[in-house]
This record gives C-alpha cells, sequence and structure tokens, in this order.
C-alpha cells in the first residue's frame, strides 16, 4: 500500500463526513441558533443516542453488516417500561427493573434474529431490516390485543379505555431522565448528564475488552472469511447468532436509555426509526459495511445530531415551512445510508478489480506497475 | 404420494396456508354478515389497481438484479406526470393517458440513472435500492412543496402554493379504466373490465418481451451473467433496461391505482408501496431471481384478496381491528420466507 494520500483519495474516502459537515456548518447561520444551544443539544444527544449507536458494532465485526434487526431490542425494552410503568415503579430501580424485565425477551428475540439472519447469508441487512418490520406486527399484536386480556396489565392510567390494549402514548413521568439526573454536573452553562455518559463509557470498555476475548477474536475471523473460520473449527453460525443476540440486547438497554431520557413514548412509533438513526449515525462517522470502531460511533452521533439540530429551523428560515427542514433531515438520513452504502459495494468492487489486473499484470510483465494494494 | 410432497415444496408452505386463510375467509364472510358479491367486487377491483405494480417488478427479477426495493422512484415519476397533466388541465381518457405520457420522461431518466448506480453496486442491490427509494421520497417530499404548480385543484387553498397531500382526480380522471365497459350486477357488484383488460394488456406484452430477443438475453444474464457476457450481451445493458422498464410500470401503475382510488397521494405516501408489491409477488410462487406472469397474477389476487377480506371478516366477528397486524405479518413474513430461502441456481 502506498503511503500518498492525495487530496482525491481523502475526499473520496471521508467523503461522508466532509458532505456533512458542510452542510452543517452552511446551515447554522440561516438556523439562528445561539452555539450554546447547539452544544447543550449535542450533549444531551449524545447521551441519549451513543448507547444505541454502539449496540451496532459487534454484527458489523461479525461480517454481519449493519444490524437493523437492532429494532427487536428496543420492542424488547418498550415491553419491559410498560411493565415497570404498570407496577409504578419508580426513578433508576424502574430503569433497572425494565432492563431485568426486557433482557430475556431481547435474548430470545435475538436467537430468533440470529438463525434467520444466518439462513439468508449475504443479504442479511435487507432480511434484518424486513425482519424488524414483521416483528412490528407480532409487537403490536401482543401489546394492542394481548396485553390487559391475556396478559396481566391493571394500571388504568397506561390502558385503553376499552379495558385491553396499551394507550398511543405513555407518560415515562415515573422514569423520566432518572439515569441522567443522578450525577448531572453543571460546567459554566452546560449541564452533562454524567451517569449516562459512564455508561456508555462502561460499554466502550466492555467492546475493547470483548475484541480481545476469543469469542472476540473468533468473530473477526468470521467477518473476516466465513469459509477459512469454518475450516479452522470456529463454529460459524453459532457465533454470528452471539453476535446478534449481544447486539440486540445492547440496542434493548439504549433504547430504555433513550426513551427515560426523552420522558414519554409512542408505543407504536418509537422503535420504528431506532435502527434509522443509528445505522445514519455510524455511518456518517465514517463506518462502512464492514468497519467501524468506537471513533465512528462519536463522530456519527455528534455529525448526525448536529445536522438534526439545525435543519428543521434552518428550513423555517430560508424556504419559510418547517415542513421542509422536517422532510431535509429524513432525505438526508436515508440519503446517507443510501450514499455509504453505495460507496461501499463500489470500492469493494474497485478494489477486486484493481487487484485482479495486478495479477494480471504481474504474470505478463513483472515490471508493471500496479501491482494489489 | 411422493408427487404431492414436491407439488407442496415447490409451492412452498406459506403460499398454501395463505390460499386456504383466503378460501376459510370467504366461506366466513356470510357468516358474519359481510356480502361476498361486494367483497369479490373489492377484490378484482383492488387486483387491477395494483397488478401493474407486481408486474413491474418482473423484469428486475428476470435480470439478477432481484427485488425492486426502489419501485417507488417509478411511482414519483407516476406522481410526476399525474400531477402534470392536472396542472395542464388534461382530463378523461386523455388526462389518462396524458399522464402516462407525461410521466415518461421522467421514469427513463430516474430509470437509467438509478439503473447505473444498481450497475456499480451488483450483489448489494437491494438494500441500497431501498434506501434509494427513501432518499428519493423524501426529497421529492421538498420538491412537492417547492415546485411552482398552479392548478387550484392541487395547491393548498390558503398559501395558493405547494401540493396537498391528497390531491382528488374526481373532475379529471376518475374511473377512467374502471367505468370503460364495466360490469353491473345488482348494487354491489361491479367488474371494471377496463382496469382488467389493461392490466391483461401488459402482463401479455410482458409475456411476450420475456420470450423476444432483449428478453430473453435479459433473462440469460439475470441466470448467469458470464454465461451471458460469453454469449455476447452486455450484462450492464441489459440490466439498465430492466431497471427502466420496471421503473416506466412503476409509473404506469401509480396512474392506474389513482384512476381507481380517486386521489393522487402525496408525500411519504409511495414509501410502503414497493413492499406490498413484492409480498404480492412472493406469496404467487416467485423467488429473488424467478417471476413468472403466473406468479403476478395469482400472487395479486391472493395478496389483494386477503387484504380486502381480513378486515372485514375479522373486524365483524372480533369487534376489533386486526387488520393492519395481519397486514403486516404475512406481507413482511412472505418475504422473509422468500429471502431466507436457498437459492437453486448457484450465483
Amino acid at each position: 500500500m502506498s503511503g500518498k494520500m492525495t487530496f482525491g483519495r481523502f475526499f473520496r474516502e471521508n467523503a461522508v463526513i466532509i458532505i456533512f459537515i458542510i452542510i452543517t456548518l452552511l446551515a447554522i447561520q440561516p438556523s439562528g441558533l445561539s452555539l450554546t444551544y447547539i452544544v447543550q443539544e449535542l450533549i444531551t444527544r449524545m447521551g441519549r443516542n451513543s448507547f444505541l449507536v454502539l449496540a451496532l458494532l459487534l454484527p458489523i465485526y461479525a461480517g454481519m453488516g449493519l444490524n437493523f434487526g437492532m429494532t427487536l431490542g428496543a420492542m424488547a425494552a418498550q415491553i419491559g417500561l410498560i411493565f415497570a410503568i404498570n407496577y409504578n415503579i419508580t426513578g433508576t430501580n424502574g430503569l433497572v427493573f425494565a432492563v431485568l424485565a426486557s433482557t430475556p425477551l431481547a435474548i430470545f428475540l435475538g436467537w430468533i434474529c440470529g438463525i434467520v439472519l444466518n439462513m439468508a447469508k449475504g443479504r442479511e441487512m435487507v432480511t434484518g431490516f424486513i425482519l424488524a418490520y414483521f416483528m412490528d406486527g407480532v409487537y403490536q399484536f401482543f401489546v394492542l390485543y394481548l396485553m390487559g386480556s391475556a396478559v396481566p396489565v391493571k394500571s388504568p392510567a397506561i390502558l385503553l379505555s376499552r379495558g385491553y390494549g396499551i394507550r398511543n402514548t405513555l407518560n415515562l413521568d415515573a422514569v423520566r431522565q432518572s439515569l441522567d439526573n443522578l450525577l448531572m454536573v453543571k460546567v459554566g452553562p452546560f449541564s452533562i448528564p454524567v451517569a449516562a455518559f459512564l455508561v456508555v463509557a462502561a460499554l466502550c470498555l466492555f467492546i475493547v475488552w470483548f475484541k480481545k476475548t476469543k469469542l472476540g477474536q473468533d468473530m473477526r475471523a468470521v467477518g473476516h472469511d466465513m469459509h477459512v473460520a469454518d475450516s479452522s473449527g470456529i463454529p460459524v453460525n453459532k457465533t454470528r447468532i452471539i453476535a446478534i443476540i449481544i447486539s440486540t440486547v445492547l440496542a434493548c438497554v439504549g433504547q430504555v436509555i433513550f426513551l427515560q431520557n426523552m420522558g414519554n413514548m409512542a408505543t407504536y412509533n418509537a422503535h420504528t426509526q431506532t435502527a434509522f438513526f443509528a445505522v445514519a449515525a455510524i455511518l456518517v462517522g465514517g463506518a462502512s459495511v464492514k468497519k467501524a470502531s468506537l471513533a465512528n460511533v462519536f463522530i456519527g452521533v455528534v455529525l448526525l445530531h448536529a445536522l438534526f439540530i439545525v435543519t428543521p429551523n434552518a428550513g423555517q428560515k430560508v424556504f419559510g415551512q418547517a415542513q421542509i427542514g422536517e422532510y431535509f433531515r429524513q432525505f438526508v438520513g436515508y440519503g446517507v445510508i443510501a450514499l455509504s452504502l453505495v460507496l461501499y459495494a463500489w470500492r469493494s468492487r474497485q478494489e477486486a478489480e484493481h487487484a485482479r489486473s495486478g495479477l494480471r499484470q504481474n504474470t505478463t510483465a513483472p515490471a508493471a506497475e500496479g501491482g494489489a494494494k | 404420494m411422493r408427487s404431492f410432497k414436491q407439488i407442496v415444496t415447490d409451492f412452498g408452505w406459506p403460499r398454501i396456508i395463505i390460499f386456504f386463510f383466503l378460501v376459510l375467509l370467504f366461506f366466513a364472510a356470510p357468516l358474519v354478515q359481510v356480502s361476498v358479491l361486494a367483497s369479490f367486487s373489492d377484490v378484482f377491483n383492488r387486483f387491477g389497481q395494483n397488478a401493474i405494480f407486481v408486474l413491474a417488478l418482473v423484469p428486475m427479477i428476470q435480470s439478477g438484479c432481484g427485488l425492486n426495493f426502489g419501485l417507488s422512484l417509478g411511482i414519483l415519476a407516476g406522481l410526476l406526470g399525474a400531477t402534470l397533466s392536472i396542472q395542464v388541465g388534461l382530463s378523461g381518457a386523455a388526462g389518462f393517458f396524458g399522464a402516462i405520457v407525461l410521466a415518461s420522461p421522467f421514469a427513463v431518466l430516474f430509470g437509467g440513472a438509478y439503473g447505473k448506480l444498481l450497475n456499480k453496486v451488483k450483489g448489494e442491490e437491494m438494500t441500497i435500492a431501498m434506501y434509494v427509494g427513501f432518499a428519493a421520497v423524501f426529497f421529492m417530499s421538498i420538491m412537492w412543496l417547492l415546485l411552482p404548480y398552479t392548478a387550484a385543484d392541487m395547491v393548498w387553498g390558503f398559501a395558493g402554493k405547494g401540493l396537498r397531500t391528497t390531491i382528488s382526480v374526481e373532475r379529471y380522471w376518475l374511473h377512467i379504466l374502471n367505468d370503460f365497459l364495466a360490469i353491473r350486477i345488482g348494487d354491489s357488484f361491479i367488474f371494471p373490465t377496463g382496469e382488467i383488460l389493461f392490466v391483461g394488456a401488459a402482463a401479455f406484452f410482458m409475456w411476450l418481451f420475456l420470450r423476444a430477443k432483449t428478453g430473453t438475453a435479459m433473462t440469460a444474464v439475470g441466470s448467469n451473467p458470464d454465461y451471458a457476457r460469453a454469449g455476447g450481451i452486455s450484462v450492464d445493458k441489459m440490466r439498465t433496461i430492466s431497471v427502466v422498464i420496471s421503473t416506466f410500470l412503476g409509473a404506469v401503475g401509480i396512474i392506474v391505482y389513482e384512476q381507481s382510488f380517486g386521489f393522487i397521494q402525496l408525500y411519504g405516501a409511495p414509501m410502503a408501496m414497493p413492499f406490498a408489491a413484492i409480498a404480492a409477488i412472493l406469496i404467487g410462487g416467485a423467488s429473488v431471481n424467478k417471476a413468472s406472469m403466473v406468479n403476478v397474477l395469482v400472487g395479486t389476487f391472493l395478496f389483494q384478496g386477503l387484504l380486502t377480506m381480513t378486515p372485514s371478516v375479522i373486524n365483524s366477528a372480533l369487534n376489533s381491528d386486526m387488520s393492519e397486524v395481519v397486514r403486516l405479518i404475512v406481507s413482511n413474513g412472505i418475504i422473509i420466507y422468500a429471502l431466507t430461502r436457498k437459492t437453486k441456481v448457484t450465483k
């Protein structure tokens, strides 16, 4: 590999990040938001979203691409929270209860997801995406019809007036920001939810440690080449299932953290955007389908949310319609996922071709330039 | 006995279950005071509304591009055509066919670019198509607000600009196909002859096309690209052609849908449409890399039958609206089933 880093190449490898910085910088001025406000919002959103984005890392290491099936974990979390509210368990106790109650469910859902994805090797991402839609149906069936009828949920505050099914919006007052307020530190004009950040830091340490374990190494081997891993005695399918299970459980905990910060929960919609925002964030941060690091996660969360903070106001000011900013947000989110996937697929094809032509040239003219990278 | 088992495996359990479930619904309908005649009328109507979308998936499946999760691009082209035809004040048959003509350049443009893109990302088409489709839907959402449409029937009355979320086509080309030679029996049964004829003609032309030179080459590219290239077929060109045709049919599909449904739906509406079409063709027996006209017609009929019958029968029986849940589970379940099946053709 040549050490030369030309401008063109630098741009190509960081195209997504560069485009994001430019759009955000352009939008700050017309948005009319103060820098203090933007930074405070960013701190809040980092505490809220980082955990969910970190949940994506392990499946990427295991070569399964972006885990769109993480939505399953989010659904488990919401069921846990519904029970916490039902039994009226407040504060951090409520959060701990929600996590403990939903973890077995998340493990079970992750196991199913892993099995399904193993049956669809090579198209994990699209399958995971559809699986999330499918499970959305099951979730709705469970929450809208079984809760309160077959599943004992008593609290009239959360049941629909017909006697069964959970209301559209749940008030999470009992656990609202209980993690954030556990250790809120004021630094100048900013308040920092240290406890939330400590949880995120703990997860980062876990991931760094996990990568060094035997299982973590196996996972990377599977991600690198399934056949080689298989012939060296690594149980490929099992390792992939474990990666998805861990990711689903982390997504579940992440969703609890996310919702305690939001303070209320759209019972039937809160989980639908989870994977979309997390995937967009990690891709904006420079990750690809096959490669991701902790840095990608945090860069991505900052960049994506900086843009999300400023665009609605900028849309309002420039076009006179806040709706445009909202659509623009969605367009950018989906667009960036598409763009990163395209760039990655394109680049890996080019590299494959480059390597092949390099081989060919070496056989005919050994002195010819352009050997495999 | 073995041959029966073979037939069952070939057809697939999910399809058999859905088929019998639908039959059961038709038998159960009279018991819960749902008119079977009206139900049949609905099913035929919705079959015609949606069949073109499902047909649009065939070329890309055949050329090896997989399921067209980016069908929304074609739908957006169709929406442009439909709104433009109202903007210039076309009505009646001229309005309907005018909309198709006006949509065509956009469909060719979008399809061409989209096809070129998919050629660069072979093997990852489906995920990328999905996100390209989503991004395009929201890009066009911004455009619906900004484009200088002026027809009073379409823009927000208050601001005088920006298109409405739903636009009625009643004064332009409502039921232009449905009412053509329509057969009425009693009050509740209307057979939309024109619409069904249109679908039939489209399916027939697709059938012919797949047997013509270009169509055969396309199928060859789909079943074995290397072999096709060795035979002197340009793989990329065939794939692009298939994407353009698919996008164009998506555009025609939405216009046919609108003339029957009565409204043009803009903004977020096209997002979910590709999924319904994909579920339908898969229920009909297509796989990720093989589809036929029978798959299209049977699949659309079964899927739309299910969507029509479940709400009416189950709601009357249980007094609650489970249709959304049933729709989510059935349509996505069948897509997962198709994606997880081992493909018999080795790639």
